[in-house]
């Protein structure tokens, strides 16, 4: 007879878990990585004294690194609960075992504690969102720009245990099944991208009563009370409420767990400090820490730390796509901050450097490393959060205060990229505000963004927010609106709307593979009329707009069944009452973004078409098809694009024969796309931002009708392409404010000036009262880089001198060295507006 | 019989010109011929082509735009254009794909047309207290009755109009439209009217008795100086055009420009001799100098540019 001994899955299990020890004993051996900076030693960093000075310049001399704690700690818990508990649980699990035993520290002259990973700079990952093969893993240590350091025990953890955990299991392999070849022709093709196979559902900003100021305690009492009313009689869907709900208490245990943590660890590190100012600054960090794990914050400095635990929590729960924010922090501090000071234990100073503490913390955390090409293409380390300062108030009265003007005191000082710093300009905005707003600005390096407050509140509305949650609301991430604390709002993908004339113009075949992707529209020399054409264009544009919506919306439900996010769900009003999961629908409300990319590019490849074609036949639809195809590298193609590129109206010039087009083609791309329910509950809307993906659909476009080369970038956010506008700043904005804004989740402008030409006090009123015209007008967003041609150009040739060199790329700053050639020369190519 | 003005450029966003952002109309045409000009387009009444060989790269997709055949290739296979032959009709500025060829001079719209025009950024005047400013070349010397429909037709709506002159102009035409010109930019270069007839071709007499006339009609007057060496930057050159401006107008808020050298080029792609005369910008110190020698004679509002 056989041997039937039975081998306990138990030991199999033991087995691994010793491996895992091992593991992560072997990745915590090595230590953080240096780099250089121009700053060369602490003393000449920036920030206010000596402390923010030395962990400033900690937080940019240290190399970002990959950090695999996270990952082996995870696994762990798979193989100890997976199956035996139910998914919100198995995943507050993971965060409750992540924060009770990563290695946690506080490093020296610190006063907010924590950090995401083993220290400043450490990149956890995600396997469970996107699994990196080892390729990436080199990829991301050996490439020049934005590389992360990986050390061969941090491979080995990688290879051994969590590729083979991980591997099948990731979000992003089912996602990619799931699709259908109809959506993996257009994705390859570069029609749209898709947000989900990279990172989780992301865009979520503090802002509900109970995020911002309960106690944890409290939330755990409230989370009880959702779970002992639920209606087992009446109610079919108690038992996954019920499972949600204990998920929410099992990621709350998580914060606790940590924030006492760093209590013990600063009273330890107290007892055993010889400095007597330092251990009484340690002894009140454990009292901060211990207070936060569990009641309300009592002053200004423990609200800053109960907020960054929570920051901490939601990014280690899960990736989401731009972080987390704390929304209104001027009004969210403006209580304690006047009740401190008041009491005499708070001064400006003090206030002031507590903030520029917190920046630095931002500034440690780099955006978690990305797969495949995108990690490939992607130039940008930053982790973003959109903190927006000023605005209104949720009764409507002006909300810039004190903390307010430290905020922007802070960022001017401090110069980091994240967080990504912006303002929110009211009707009700003292002028002063703007004023130092834009005079801060004016330094150049793209920070801070301004919003229109008026305009947020007119999105929200016609989205079918109530008037005070509307005004609870703001931008996060690049410019997308949101009702922060209250509406799950992720980004799905960018839409390459130039290319899709591309797909028209070749009856439905794209030209770069001969695949047909699209519809069958018709040879376009059959078109008698502009009118025939636009047609063919709008059929193509809802055909992959169609595929897009079916795709994302799969992915939507299957990230809400493999990936609910307890504690961000509990965050998020009215997720406990509802007892279902963020990702689920739980959110009062839910919108799906799809950010529409090139509508400059667009506009002007139309107009061209339309202006030489039909309206005045310069040159006849085989000619441009013919020169198209050639890249206008053909003898006789060179007067073609003279023609379409420099004599043909363009969008940006405050001309209507194009800003017509593009409310056409705005209007399209809107109306096809809102209103198509996201399965979770709520609707599809549009956004007009790029990131930096115009460049990649610039690389993946052919050259278009309006004369711009096949592979140069399309243009980003709402701005012209590249040298189309020749009328100024005023022009552009003239024919930016004709596209009905308030009918988006929000567009971004990019404008850029010679620093002379906003010099002394009267640039800076000028400055000013261009962004209250453009508000005026109807305007969401405008940003400025703010710095000579010459000196880009010089930055290209000599990047070692420019390693500070920091530039507005989309609706995010970045280090100058840390972008691609082709965007650095994107943003040289931006016309230049001088007066 | 009048004709119709040329313009050379309308400029958005003109912030130098009068205060707030602004809209500034550029009319071509100038009866002065001041040396040290940095946009000579502006001195003739009749349109010119401007060619920037240096940019050139004899592509010649112009040749066989140019009916004059004005345009031809040089032995050494470069492309070169025929002055003499030009009629400035522009055809061959579309064809070229380096934007090497500009035309200077269009006709002007009508006055209702074009007043519509400058009203596209009136939500900018309005925000930052700008407006619409005509300058040139001399406005004032061109169709009076143009200048006084577009005028009134901008004051009625509501935008404030300044007007940039040289001062050189008959009086009738100033006081045809004091009714609508809420400012006058008012060039004054040197006093001495020996030096002024050498420098700009013309005696400042007619221009300081129109500054005069101006001034008693209770005109708001802001002097501008292009401050140029060695013409007008000594002491003793700025302390009596300074005499002239309180005796005459009181302390009107007074600019002062400094020369800069960007017009050089532009007399190479008009096919044109600069003068010979040398001129060179003041230097910082200098500048700062008169400055304080001005507030001290008198002038309490004296700034750096426009």
């Amino acid at each position: 007879m056989a041997d039937l001994t039975i081998t306990r899955f138990d030991d199999i299990a033991a087995q691994q878990l010793e491996a895992i020890d091992a593991a992560l004993a072997a990745v915590r051996s090595h230590g953080a990585p240096m780099r250089a900076t121009s700053h060369a030693t602490w003393a000449d960093d920036r920030g206010m004294n000596e402390r923010i000075k030395r962990l400033r310049h900690q937080s940019e001399t240290t190399q970002p690194y990959l950090d695999m704690e996270r990952a082996l700690i995870e696994t762990a818990t798979y193989l100890r609960h997976e199956g035996s508990v139910s998914v919100p649980e198995l995943r507050g699990m993971v965060l409750r075992d992540y924060f009770a035993n990563k290695t946690i520290s506080i490093e020296p002259g610190e006063l907010i504690v924590g950090e995401k990973g083993r220290g400043p700079q450490a990149a956890p990952t995600f396997p469970e969102l996107c699994c990196h093969t080892l390729a990436d893993m080199h990829n991301m240590n050996d490439r020049e720009q934005v590389n992360f350091r990986v050390t061969d025990d941090d491979l080995a953890a990688q290879a051994g245990i969590v590729i083979p955990y991980w591997r099948t299991r990731a979000s992003r392999e089912k996602i990619m099944r799931a699709q259908t070849s109809a959506w993996h022709d257009a994705f390859e093709a570069g029609i749209f991208t898709e947000f989900y196979e990279q990172r989780a559902g992301g865009h979520t900003c503090l802002g509900s009563e109970r995020g911002v100021r309960a106690g944890f305690d409290e939330i755990r009492a409230d989370i009880q009370a959702a779970i002992d009313a639920l209606d087992y009689m009446a109610d079919d869907h108690a038992v996954a409420k019920c499972d949600e709900l204990h998920g929410m208490l099992i990621a709350l245990d998580a914060v606790t767990i940590l924030a006492e943590r760093y209590a013990e660890l600063a009273e330890h590190m107290a007892s055993e400090e010889s400095d007597a100012a330092r251990a009484a600054e340690l002894i009140q960090i454990a009292e901060n820490c211990r207070t936060v794990a569990r009641d309300r914050p009592r002053t200004f400095w423990q609200w800053i730390q109960r907020y960054w635990f929570i920051h901490l929590a939601i990014t280690s729960e899960t990736n989401p796509w731009d972080a987390y924010t704390p929304g209104r922090l001027d009004q969210h501090l403006i209580g304690y901050y006047r009740a401190d000071v008041e009491a005499g234990e708070l001064t400006r100073e003090r206030a002031l450097e507590l903030l520029e503490c917190l920046w630095v913390k931002f500034n440690n955390q780099p955006a978690p490393p990305k797969v495949g090409v995108t990690l490939k293409e992607s130039g940008t380390y930053s982790d973003f959060a959109n903190i927006n300062t000023g605005g209104i108030t949720p009764e409507g009265t002006d909300g810039v205060n004190e903390v307010s003007y430290l905020i922007l005191d802070c960022m001017d000082e401090m110069m980091f990229i994240q967080p990504n710093s912006n303002v929110q300009i009211s009707r009700k905005t003292p002028r002063r505000f703007l004023r130092r707003a834009c005079e801060v600005a004016r330094a150049g390096w793209g920070q801070p963004a301004f919003y229109n407050t008026e305009e947020i509140v007119d999105e929200l509305l016609a989205a079918g927010k109530s008037l005070a949650d509307a005004r609870r609301g703001g931008s996060s991430g690049c410019v997308e609106t949101g009702c922060w604390g209250y509406e799950a709002y992720p980004l799905t993908g960018y839409f390459n709307l130039p290319k899709i004339l591309e797909i028209t113009l070749n009856d439905g075949v794209d030209p770069r593979t001969g695949k047909l992707i699209g519809l069958r529209t018709g040879d376009p020399r059959s078109f008698a009329t502009y009118d025939e054409l636009f047609d063919a264009y709008v059929r193509q544009m809802n055909h992959f707009i169609d595929i897009k919506v079916r795709g994302s919306n799969i992915n939507t439900q299957i990230c809400a069944r493999e990936n609910p996010v307890p504690f961000m769900s509990l965050m998020t009003e009215d997720c406990i009452a509802r007892g279902e999961d963020y990702n689920a629908g739980g959110a009062r409300y839910n919108t799906t973004y799809l950010q529409g990319v090139g509508i400059g590019s667009i506009t002007d490849a139309l107009a061209s078409i339309k202006y030489n074609v039909y309206d005045h036949a310069r040159f006849t639809m085989d000619e441009l098809l013919g020169a198209l195809a050639r890249n206008f590298a053909g003898d006789a193609d060179a007067p073609i694009r003279v023609l379409a590129s420099r004599r043909t109206p363009k969008y940006g010039n405050d001309d209507d024969y194009a800003d017509d087009i593009m409310r056409a083609v705005f209007a399209c791309f809107r109306d096809s796309v809102t209103g198509r329910p996201n399965m979770r509950r709520g609707e599809w809307r549009i956004d007009m931002l790029p990131t930096t993906c115009h460049i990649y659909f610039g690389e993946v476009t052919g050259a278009s009708p309006s004369g711009r080369l096949a592979g140069e970038p399309v243009s980003d956010g709402i701005s012209p392409e590249a040298h189309a506008d020749v009328n100024g700043p005023t022009a552009v904005i003239k024919s930016c404010a004709k596209m009905d804004h308030a009918s988006t989740g929000g567009t971004l402008l990019n404008q850029k000036f010679t620093p002379s030409s906003i010099a002394g006090d009267r640039g800076l009123d000028n400055l000013a009262d261009l962004v209250r015209s453009y508000f005026d007008m109807g305007g969401h967003h405008v940003q400025f880089n703010i710095v000579d041609r010459e000196t880009l150009i010089d930055a290209q040739r000599h990047p070692e001198a420019y390693r500070d060199l920091i530039v507005r790329v989309a609706g995010f700053s970045e280090k100058w060295c840390n972008l691609g050639r082709e965007l650095q020369d994107e943003i040289i190519n931006r016309t230049v507006q001088g007066f | 019989m009048a004709s119709r003005p040329l313009i050379f450029n309308i400029q958005r966003f003109s912030t130098h010109d009068g205060p707030g952002i602004r809209t500034t109309v550029f009319f071509k045409g100038c009866p002065l011929r001041c040396a040290w000009c940095h946009n000579p387009e502006s001195q003739s009444f009749a349109p010119q082509l401007m060619v920037d060989e240096d940019r050139c790269v004899s592509c010649s997709m112009c040749l066989a735009a140019c009916s004059q055949a004005a345009i031809a290739r040089d032995a050494a296979g470069r492309v070169r254009t025929d002055r003499a032959r030009c009629i400035a009709c522009g055809a061959c500025v579309d064809f070229c794909p380096e934007d090497v060829r500009e035309l200077a001079g269009s006709p002007a719209p009508s006055a209702a047309e074009l007043a519509e025009r400058l009203l596209a950024d009136r939500m900018f005047f309005e925000r930052s207290g700008g407006g619409v400013t005509l300058s040139g070349g001399e406005c004032l010397v061109q169709d009076i009755d143009y200048l006084e429909g577009l005028c009134r037709t901008l004051h009625d709506e509501g935008v404030h109009v300044a007007i940039d002159t040289c001062g050189f102009a008959p009086r009738g035409h100033i006081e045809r439209l004091l009714p609508y010109a809420d400012l006058w930019l008012y060039d004054l270069k040197v006093l001495d009217d020996e030096v002024h007839r050498r420098v700009t071709g013309v005696s400042n007499e007619p221009i300081l008795d129109n500054l005069a006339f101006l001034a008693r009609s209770g005109a708001v007057v802001e002097i501008r100086v292009p401050v140029v060496h060695p013409v007008n930057d000594s002491e003793e050159a700025m302390r009596a055009l300074a005499a002239c401006v309180t005796e005459r107008v009181g302390a009107p808020r007074v600019s002062l420009l400094p020369y800069h050298t960007t017009g050089t080029g532009k007399y190479r792609r008009l096919g044109i001799e600069p003068g010979q005369e040398a001129f060179c910008a003041p230097s910082a110190e200098q500048m700062d100098r008169l400055v304080h020698m001005l507030v001290e004679q008198g002038l309490t509002d004296v700034g750096l540019g426009g």
